[in-house]
């Protein structure tokens, strides 16, 4: 009997810096693990955090933590080298084939960026499996952009618009993502397929905006956010009216995900 | 067929059965009621079929007796885990709403998601006994939830009127516990409650926007949000993880899973100040839309088995019986 709550020891191959706050932990990991899954990654004595997958290696998963809480602050004690405790992945992720050959929108904000970057950055590197790809990141302030190396690699490779909520310094384009949305150009409306990921609030806005431009929920897919304890739909706390986050999501198309009522 | 077994020898059957098993069923904890002077009925290990609680609902349903209101999962030295040593396995004393809600811990701990280590190796070893009931309690209303009577049971029990224990065997390892014991044979039918006073309609046809119905405002008000109805229910499966350290070696700790509660504070709260369901009556639309909804949608059945415990828990009064009967009135019912 195999026993799920027992975390494996990884080491963090390396340390990526974005902000003050914002630090992607390069985690040792050799398996099968896609975009939008999620581990519990843990410092013993501490506690559990549940933390997305922002970058997929071949012995490495990408995980990037913002220091807010009594796990994160304890796990931002370490250095390349140490180890962290983790279990996982969780939760279904994106399905790559659902975007293939599709026109792309990708709508992502803060740290909503991390759970679909294993999106963009498959998709960047194989721009011959989408017809096209757009994508949208928003970030509140300059100091709070996350993955700038990624971003300079994606400008090259997409369609990429980044924004930011407010800037004190010229050099920024500045507006909510969703202002960006009404001059989105599609070949096909049909053949489009949306991700949106961010805070519930800017999702909402997001996709309201989308089916402004006459995309329809089942073009539409969500991750969502929220406690989760155990990742193994025993604990409770991620359950949205019949859905466990942690077992049928976190990614919902939205004929499904508009359903979910927390 | 059964034996009728006097309390002589009921202690040696005890004597027999705690060599293998810690035996687990209601007992008055007196002084330890939510009021002064008042005592409550709650699952123990006994040590006397003289502690069992016959007569009355226990406060606190058998599912302590399963999963600990705080479990140590995991130990911490330094870089290792260690896993805690496996229990001695449970025989645990319980009635037919119970072993109906059993059912719904083990699809909710081995068949939602992967099976939970730690509930699989406690729930494989335990053996079960129905206790008869000769009477409905109070608020119960298991005759509506359809869990008044069940066949899954490995030992069945009730008091007679003389005083004995009627006890049959179903489970044949059970059963050799009695080997060598002279207690007179009687054939005894299985008592089930088959009315209660309170009849609830179950809301069958609840329209998919029922959680923006104004059903649950005035609960906003009046649920001071204290977790009494999870901690008492037998379905309620909520849990924690919590760390510790040692106050004597910092570098040592424990990883416990506690039980957690959907109506206190904090059940959603996120790292970095994000949380849902601020609003009470919220919270009980979650509570209460599970129990009669969301569960059924899930794993075909309700989750709410009737004992009827929330109800006579809870210290503002609020009675989940009058909420199903509002929500019927709303979502139709079968028995219309």
């Amino acid at each position: 009997m195999t026993n799920a709550y027992v975390p494996f020891l990884s080491q963090i191959k390396e340390i990526i810096r974005h902000t003050e706050i914002e630090y992607t932990f390069r985690m040792h990991y050799e398996g099968a693990v896609k975009p939008g899954q999620f581990f519990e990654v843990s410092v013993p004595k501490f506690g559990e955090a549940p933390i997305s997958v922002s970058g997929i290696g071949e012995d490495y998963v990408d995980l990037t933590i913002r220091k807010v809480g009594k796990v994160t602050n304890e796990v931002f004690e370490n250095q390349e080298g140490k180890s962290l405790f983790m279990r996982g992945p969780y939760g279904n992720g994106f399905q790559i084939s659902d975007y293939e050959g599709k026109e792309l929108v990708i709508v992502a904000g803060g740290t909503g960026v991390s759970p679909v970057k294993g999106v963009i950055d498959y998709f960047g590197n194989h721009p011959e499996k989408v017809k096209s790809m757009k994508v949208i990141a928003g970030f509140k302030s300059p100091k709070d952009i996350l993955f700038k190396d990624d971003i300079k690699r994606w400008e090259k490779q997409m369609d990429l618009t980044v924004t930011v909520d407010a800037a004190e310094e010229p050099g920024y384009r500045v507006g909510l993502v969703t202002k960006y949305i009404p001059d989105l150009t599609f070949e096909q409306k049909e053949n489009v397929a949306a991700i949106v990921v961010g805070p519930p609030i800017m999702m909402k806005f997001a996709v309201e905006e989308l089916k402004k431009r006459e995309i329809c929920d089942e073009q539409i897919w969500i991750s969502q956010e929220r406690k989760m304890c155990c990742g193994l739909g025993k604990c409770g706390h991620c359950r949205m009216g019949d859905a466990y986050i942690c077992l049928d999501g976190p990614v919902f198309r939205y004929t499904d995900g508009k359903k979910l009522v927390d | 067929m059964g034996n009728l077994w006097n309390r002589k020898a009921l202690d040696v059957l005890l004597e027999n059965l705690k060599k293998d098993y810690d035996v687990y069923a209601p007992k008055r904890w007196r002084g330890d009621g939510c009021y002064s002077d008042t005592d409550t009925i709650r699952y123990g290990r006994i040590d006397s079929f003289d502690e069992i609680v016959w007569n009355a609902k226990s406060d606190y349903s058998f599912k302590e007796a399963l999963l600990p209101i705080s479990d140590t999962i995991l130990y911490f030295t330094e870089n290792a885990t260690q896993i805690p040593d496996d229990k001695k396995p449970r025989l645990i004393f319980l009635r037919a709403c119970e072993i109906n809600a059993l059912k719904r811990l083990d699809d909710i701990y081995l068949n939602n998601g992967p099976e939970d280590y730690y509930y699989k190796r406690i729930r494989e070893k335990a053996k079960f006994v129905l206790i008869g009931c000769s009477q409905s309690f109070d608020s119960c209303f298991c005759v509506s939830m359809n869990t008044n009577r069940t066949e899954n049971f490995d030992a069945y029990c009730h008091r007679t009127k003389e005083g004995d224990l009627y006890l049959e065997f179903s489970d044949s390892a059970l059963a050799s516990y009695t080997e060598g014991i002279q207690v007179p044979e009687a054939v005894q039918e299985i008592q089930y409650v088959t009315e209660n006073e309170e009849v609830v309609p179950v809301p069958e046809n609840l329209p998919a926007d029922i959680a923006g119905s104004q059903v649950w405002k005035e609960y906003a008000g009046r649920c001071i949000g204290c977790g009494r109805c999870n901690f008492v229910c037998p379905t309620c499966t909520c849990f924690t993880m919590q760390d510790i350290f040692y106050k004597d070696n910092e570098n040592a700790g424990e990883r416990r899973r506690v039980w957690a509660s959907c109506q206190v504070d904090g059940y959603t709260d996120m790292a970095g100040g994000i949380s849902f369901r601020k609003d009470q009556g919220e919270r009980m639309r979650f509570k209460v839309l599970h129990k009669v909804y969301n569960y059924k949608n899930r794993f075909g059945y309700h989750m709410c088995v009737g004992c009827g415990r929330c109800e006579n828990v809870c210290p503002e009064y609020i009675s989940y019986i009058e909420c199903l009967h509002k929500l019927s009135k709303i979502g139709g019912n079968e028995n219309d």
